[in-house]
């Protein structure tokens, strides 16, 4: 499935919420859900265990209409983050447009964030695409608990985003930064396709 | 339709959701035409479009009192195109809309209620951007969500430059606020205005709508007001004529409705503004350059193709790798015209499909490996009807053939006109290019060898021309008699006869005289041409003839009793060419439906009439073959005597 159909006039972006476990990946788009207004509601599919942990994997997708034409649908996508999920994680990841990674802000889940950036980065490359043309921006989730448990959005971008993405801190339980770092990463994929072919090919 | 004083860039109140729509009217305003163009503004009702357009409009003026500026709403455009078409003059309407320097089109969402109009605005907007006059459009949405809208209309506006406002944040909405406040004279207490901007509203006459009502309550009640007081006017959590009334501010609980703006609708903006900014304008921008390198005569093939594509491909690469395959066409061609004018109007040089075949090409013609002319292909020994006439001619060919530039160099063929010379030395070149694959034969004719110089020394690459010549194995000059008087060309076949020479390469000529008798022709040219063999060509005798007249008959298919053949072949004829006539004569005579030439049917073809045969054979088959070989010229003998036998008789008596 090519991600911008000039025949059946489509756009379809399939993004990736990636991250350690509970750093707050269903949370984004559990928000994302609550502000769909009603009749663009499609279902909010979450797979998850009784202690609200994701056990397989949480998929919104979202119809934007038609947009210049083209009926445009976004589909996100969360995967599970506990380390012994990595084959349903590849999988999620996989045809992927765009990932959106979610670190955890909190200064104990600091190796947590740089494992689970390994995993991403060598889960992308056993899809056999290149890190550095995949579409990804950085979310810092959690920026509102106290600063002394907490790294700052600069210490973050120190500690893990060797590559520059763009970054955004937010709060996803109150909805700070959701939308920011959405927008962001749906600007990155489509631009990427302005550019050509080159990185916008699926995973 | 006048512009409003009111709408003007120091009136408009800038902010994160309007900055880029305000810089990109305001860069338009100052130099029309040369900066976004056509310049789409698009924003929901009440944000400040039709105020923004305007502005252009007047900002151009300050700078250009001259310029012919338009404001329109797209519902007057319509009626003026249709006055104009029910008057007849659809030309002068088309004429004033593309005299205006700047044409500001104001709610162009209603076009897909004019579908007549989407071709002629399609056809102004195109036209002005063309002239480089503006053309400035606002929209309540994105030209590619006006439902029924012509596909290139679509792509034609989006392709200047495609901007939405948004509805304006808190700190513009209280900007706007003040602004309007102050516009009123008017006074309000502290923090009453910044609660109102926190109340939010989605545009901007929504925001005047409260302003009035805050100065109406004002006018009205008299007393001070609150910031409480004030939001409770606003979100009619209080009855407005109550307030004064009750001093206590409502309590802070019920809570400020829809302080945050609506998220979903912000994403869906930024998104649409980045597809249409994205996906379209690829689209567009490939059609730019489809016409663009059309316009220039390339073939766009390639370009094509990418838009039939299902998916986006890397356009800046695709463009870039044309642009520069069209430049290294041209380069060629430059290159290759240097050396022959009329290369460069080769097609492949307007292909870049065929850059492989450019680049041969241009290399061949700058190595001046542009082969020489070959010899005429039909021209065969095979097709050659040989005879005891041409017998010592036609060994004397196969002998060159055979061991070229050694046995006869050169061989030098005379003989009257129409005897096959020429054929025959075509017939050598054809065979030294079949026995030596990859020979290369130049074969011509005297006078094109003349004419080539000529145009080689008009077009100083004389040096190119002689390089095309002696690559060649063979040169094979027919008609050398044409030379005479030629002496520059004598020059260049002197020089080329002595590098021929050296290189043991063969040469032959033809000419309808022995070398000797050439008058014109230098004499150090001559003495070489008798240093090799001279053979001569005889006119055909009857047996050669009657092949002649077989073959020419097989070739066309038609069958012949022997007797027409026979005379065919006994009428007079110094030439393969007068035999040629001969049949073509009586072929043309034939009776269409008919495959077979019969003795009758040749013979009125011939003589013109189908009385008396018996005589009229007589005659003819008698007298040509009695005079055969004794009478050299047909002209001299008068061959059909009107009724010669009754002129016979009648002398007899």
């Amino acid at each position: 499935m090519s991600l911008v159909n000039f025949t059946t006039r489509e756009i379809t972006c399939k993004i990736v919420y990636y991250g350690p476990g509970r750093s707050g990946k269903t949370t984004n788009l559990q928000y994302v859900y609550s502000q769909v207004p009603a009749d663009r509601k499609g279902r909010m599919v979450s797979l998850a265990t009784q202690t609200d942990r994701t056990l397989f994997f949480d998929f919104l997708p979202l119809d934007l209409g038609t947009i210049s034409g083209f009926a445009t649908k976004f589909q996100l996508y969360t995967v599970p983050g506990q380390v012994y999920y990595n084959a349903t994680r590849k999988l999620v990841l996989q045809g992927a447009d765009g990932v959106v990674f979610v670190a955890d802000s909190q200064v104990r889940q600091l190796d947590e964030n740089i494992e689970s950036l390994q995993n991403l980065q060598a889960n992308i490359l056993e899809h056999g695409v290149d890190v550095r043309t995949l579409p990804m921006v950085l979310q810092f989730n959690k920026q509102d608990l106290p600063p002394e448990l907490i790294l700052s959005p600069q210490e973050l971008d120190d500690a893990l985003n060797f590559r520059a993405l763009q970054s955004y801190p937010a709060d996803a339980l109150h909805g700070v930064g959701v939308f920011e770092t959405l927008k962001a990463v749906a600007s990155e994929v489509l631009r990427r396709l302005s550019q050509g072919g080159v990185g916008a090919r699926r995973i | 339709m006048d512009l409003n004083p009111r709408f003007r860039f120091e009136g408009f109140v800038i902010g994160a959701s309007n900055r880029l729509a305000a810089t990109a009217a305001r860069t338009v305003g100052e130099s029309p035409g040369s900066a976004y163009n056509p310049l789409f503004l698009y924003a929901k009702s009440g944000l400040g479009k039709t105020h923004l357009l305007q502005a252009v409009g007047f900002l151009a003026l300050e700078r250009q009192g001259t310029l012919r500026v338009e404001y329109l709403t797209l519902e007057e455009f319509v009626e003026r195109y249709h006055a104009a078409v029910a008057a007849g003059q659809v030309e002068a309407f088309r004429r004033s809309a593309l005299e205006t320097d700047l044409l500001l089109l104001d709610d162009v969402q209603f076009l897909a209620e004019h579908r007549e109009m989407q071709a002629e605005l399609l056809r102004v907007t195109e036209a002005l951007v063309a002239a480089e006059r503006q053309i400035v459009l606002t929209c309540d949405r994105p030209p590619g969500e006006i439902a029924d809208l012509d596909e290139r209309l679509v792509s034609r506006l989006s392709g200047g430059l495609l901007v939405d406002i948004a509805s304006p944040d808190f700190e513009t909405r209280l900007a706007i606020l003040h602004r309007k406040v102050a516009e009123r004279g008017v006074e309000m207490p502290a923090g009453v205005l910044e609660t109102v901007a926190e109340v939010g509203a989605s545009n901007v006459r929504e925001l005047i709508g409260f302003v009035n009502r805050l100065i109406a309550f004002q006018a009205v009640g008299g007393g001070s007001l609150t910031p409480e007081a004030a939001r409770a006017l606003l979100t009619d959590e209080l009855p407005a004529a109550a307030p004064a009334a009750k001093p206590e501010p409502p309590p802070r609980t019920s809570r400020a409705v829809p302080a945050e703006p609506d998220e979903f609708s912000s994403f869906l903006t930024a998104v649409s503004t980045t597809v249409a900014q994205t996906v379209e304008a690829w689209r567009s921008r490939v059609g730019e350059a489809v016409l663009r390198w059309q316009g220039e005569g390339y073939r766009t093939q390639r370009l094509e193709q990418l838009l039939l594509s299902e998916e986006i491909p890397d356009i800046g690469a695709e463009l870039a790798r044309y642009a520069s395959d069209v430049e290294e066409l041209r380069r060629l061609a430059d290159e290759a015209a240097a050396f022959d004018p009329s290369a460069s109007g080769q097609a492949v040089f307007h292909d870049p499909d065929r850059l492989e075949e450019a680049r041969a090409l241009a290399e061949r013609v700058k190595q001046g490996v542009e082969p020489p002319p070959p010899p005429s292909k039909g021209l065969t020994f095979a097709e050659f009807v040989e005879g005891p006439a041409s017998d010592a001619a036609v060994r004397a060919a196969r002998d060159v053939v055979a061991e070229p530039g050694k046995r006869f160099n050169p061989l030098f063929i005379t003989g009257p006109s129409g005897t096959g010379k020429t054929h025959l030395l075509h017939a050598v070149g054809n065979e030294l290019i079949a026995t030596r694959p990859g020979a290369v034969v130049a074969c011509l004719s005297a006078q094109a060898f003349t004419d080539e110089l000529v145009q080689a020394l008009d077009a100083g690459r004389i040096e190119w021309w002689r390089r095309r010549f002696r690559r060649a194995d063979a040169l094979l000059l027919d008609d050398v008699q044409l030379l005479a008087g030629r002496e520059a060309t004598q020059e260049e076949l002197f020089n080329l006869f002595n590098a021929f020479s050296d290189a043991e390469k063969q040469l032959a000529f033809t000419a309808d005289r022995a070398p000797g008798q050439l008058a014109g022709v230098a004499a150090r040219l001559t003495t070489r041409f008798e240093g090799g063999l001279v053979v001569e060509l005889a006119p055909p005798d009857r047996t050669m003839r009657t092949e002649m007249v077989r073959r020419l008959l097989a070739a066309r298919h038609v069958t012949s009793d022997d007797d027409a053949i026979d005379y065919l072949a006994s009428r007079p004829a110094d030439s393969a060419r007068a035999v040629q006539g001969l049949v073509n004569r009586a072929l043309a005579r034939m009776d269409p439906a008919s495959e077979t030439l019969t003795l009758q049917a040749a013979r009125v073809a011939v003589e013109g009439r189908s009385q008396r045969p018996s005589q009229a054979q007589a005659i003819s088959a008698i007298v040509p073959a009695g005079l055969d070989g004794v009478i050299g010229s047909r002209e001299k003998v008068v061959w059909d005597w009107p009724g010669s036998a009754d002129r016979l008789i009648e002398e007899l008596r």
